[in-house]
């Protein structure tokens, strides 16, 4: 039970592939401007993870080395199509904004690489498990930038309004910068920087 | 078998090309009947969003649709409405980017009238005729579909005009890529807002002037012409004067003169049609 626990809530904070893998980042800046989208970006990324993680640990004992890459990929590509169609049909307003973002999923250093250093090596169960778990450590840093962005870039939150804008006659200056991609790099900066002065074992050492 | 034989390799290979091509097809053709869906019915909302059309929460958007907007297609060089369209024409059909790819239904614009930047536009358009909700069927509003280059992609808005063919009721973009926060205010309802009721022609006698235009920076109120002015969007030049060219493009003018481009010569006969009625 408790491998289960670790297997599954150690990527949050502890191993998150975001913050100490610095993986991912490149969709993290990307979607992250409001909340909306990073929700339904964290969904698809866990359900590929733990779905490509399920599939190649399955079938690990038989993958021939010489084609193991192609294999993975194949089987990661499927899934993002299929999330991709799922969000087409059930959330189309997000699925515009996010746009070529979820196909972007494929090239997602995370799932390839759960697969390669965990599902390879592990039974289905724990694999599948890793997956949730490494997808719930990408949601956190997702919902946590997209939530400072929208909050005090656009003044909502979800769109419903919390801080009125001085444009639309309300008293709060929304901040441009939080808007632009980049600024999810500082964010993402000073997450890093907090987690490793709360966890001083993920500082690394000097060269 | 060793995992790495020829005949294990090749037989995984195409299991798992076969597995995950079976999945990928049944989701594709599963979904797409609720994707084609979703499509049709933010398309129709755009257009009553632009007709200003009031839908509640819960509304069922097609029944609103039908109730208050008739599409007709136009022949844009001719400027006369097209009675029997073709399949990929018909209303139902009526996709813009696809037809205007289509050399066969599309025309290149010279490019010294290229005003919105789209090299080329669909031979024939459709226009969204808004009727008034009593019954009678009379034409209020007319919604114009129109496309141009803003900074970073093509923008696809449609703009609401009245009957009186002179002031402009409603403006939205329904597909753009513009900045988030910067060009992306294009979305912002405060800034669709001003485009209500500005003055798009300036019609006395047989002189038409097109006088709407998207200025860089803020209107300036007890000046004259801000009845025909919209606010540029801050930080955005590019986007602004790419909202300022389509618009413009697409109401006729061709940068020099007013008339042939866009719906120019259908807007001329819709203004001809009315002088004849003021005569009356």
């Amino acid at each position: 039970m408790s491998r289960l626990k670790k297997t599954l809530f150690d990527p949050i904070l502890n191993d998150n592939p975001i913050m100490l893998g610095v993986l991912g980042i490149c969709s993290a800046l990307a979607v992250t401007s409001k909340l909306e989208t990073s929700l339904v970006m964290s969904l698809a990324v866990i359900f590929v993870l733990a779905f490509s993680n399920l599939a190649v640990s399955i079938i690990r004992d038989h993958i021939p080395g010489s084609i193991r890459i192609i294999v993975e990929m194949t089987i990661i590509a499927s899934l993002v199509i299929i999330a991709d169609q799922l969000i087409k049909a059930y959330f189309y307003d997000v699925s515009k904004q996010l746009s070529v973002y979820v196909g972007l999923i494929i090239t997602n250093c995370i799932i390839m690489g759960r697969a390669e250093a965990y599902a390879l090596k592990n039974p289905p169960g724990m694999s599948f498990i890793d997956g949730i778990g490494n997808g719930l450590g990408y949601a956190f840093v997702l919902v946590a930038v997209g939530f400072v962005r929208e909050l005090f870039g656009s003044g909502k939150l979800l769109g419903y309004t919390v801080l009125p804008l001085t444009t639309d006659g309300g008293w709060y200056v929304s901040n441009g910068m939080l808007l632009l991609p980049a600024s999810a790099f500082f964010l993402i900066g000073f997450l890093i920087w907090f987690t490793r002065t709360i966890k001083k074992d993920q500082i690394e050492k000097g060269q | 078998m060793a995992t790495d034989s020829i005949k294990k390799t090749l037989g995984v290979a195409i299991g798992v090309c076969l597995i995950c091509s079976v999945l990928v097809s049944i989701a594709f053709v599963q979904l797409k009947p609720i994707q084609d869906k979703n499509k049709e019915l933010d398309k129709l909302k755009n257009i009553l969003l632009a007709g200003g059309i009031e839908t509640g929460e819960n509304a069922d958007i097609k029944a609103v649709y039908e109730k208050n907007i008739q599409p007709v297609i136009v022949d844009l060089k001719s400027g006369d409405i097209v009675t029997d369209p073709d399949e990929r024409i018909k209303p139902e059909n009526f996709d813009i980017e696809a037809l205007a790819k289509d050399p066969a239904y599309s025309s290149v614009i010279p490019s010294d009238k290229d005003l919105a930047d789209i090299k080329r536009h669909p031979d024939k358009m459709i226009i969204y005729n808004v009727i008034d909700p009593d019954g009678s069927g009379e034409i209020i509003k007319r919604i114009f579909p129109m496309y141009g280059r803003g900074l970073w992609s093509t923008m696809y808005g449609l703009l609401a005009l009245d009957k009186n063919m002179r002031t402009i009721r409603g403006f939205t973009f329904y597909k753009h890529e513009e900045t988030p926060g910067l060009g992306g205010e294009v979305d912002n309802p405060k800034w669709k807002g001003l485009w209500k009721d500005k003055t798009a022609f300036d019609i006395s006698g047989d002189e038409v002037n097109l006088k709407i235009e998207v200025i860089k920076g803020v209107v300036l109120k007890e000046r004259p012409e801000a009845k025909s002015q919209i606010d540029g969007l801050s930080g955005s030049t590019l986007t602004t004067r790419g909202i300022n060219n389509l618009v413009r493009f697409w109401l006729g003018h061709d940068g020099k003169e007013w008339g042939s481009t866009g719906y120019g010569p259908y807007i001329k006969k819709l203004i001809d049609n009315l002088k004849g009625n003021d005569n009356e």
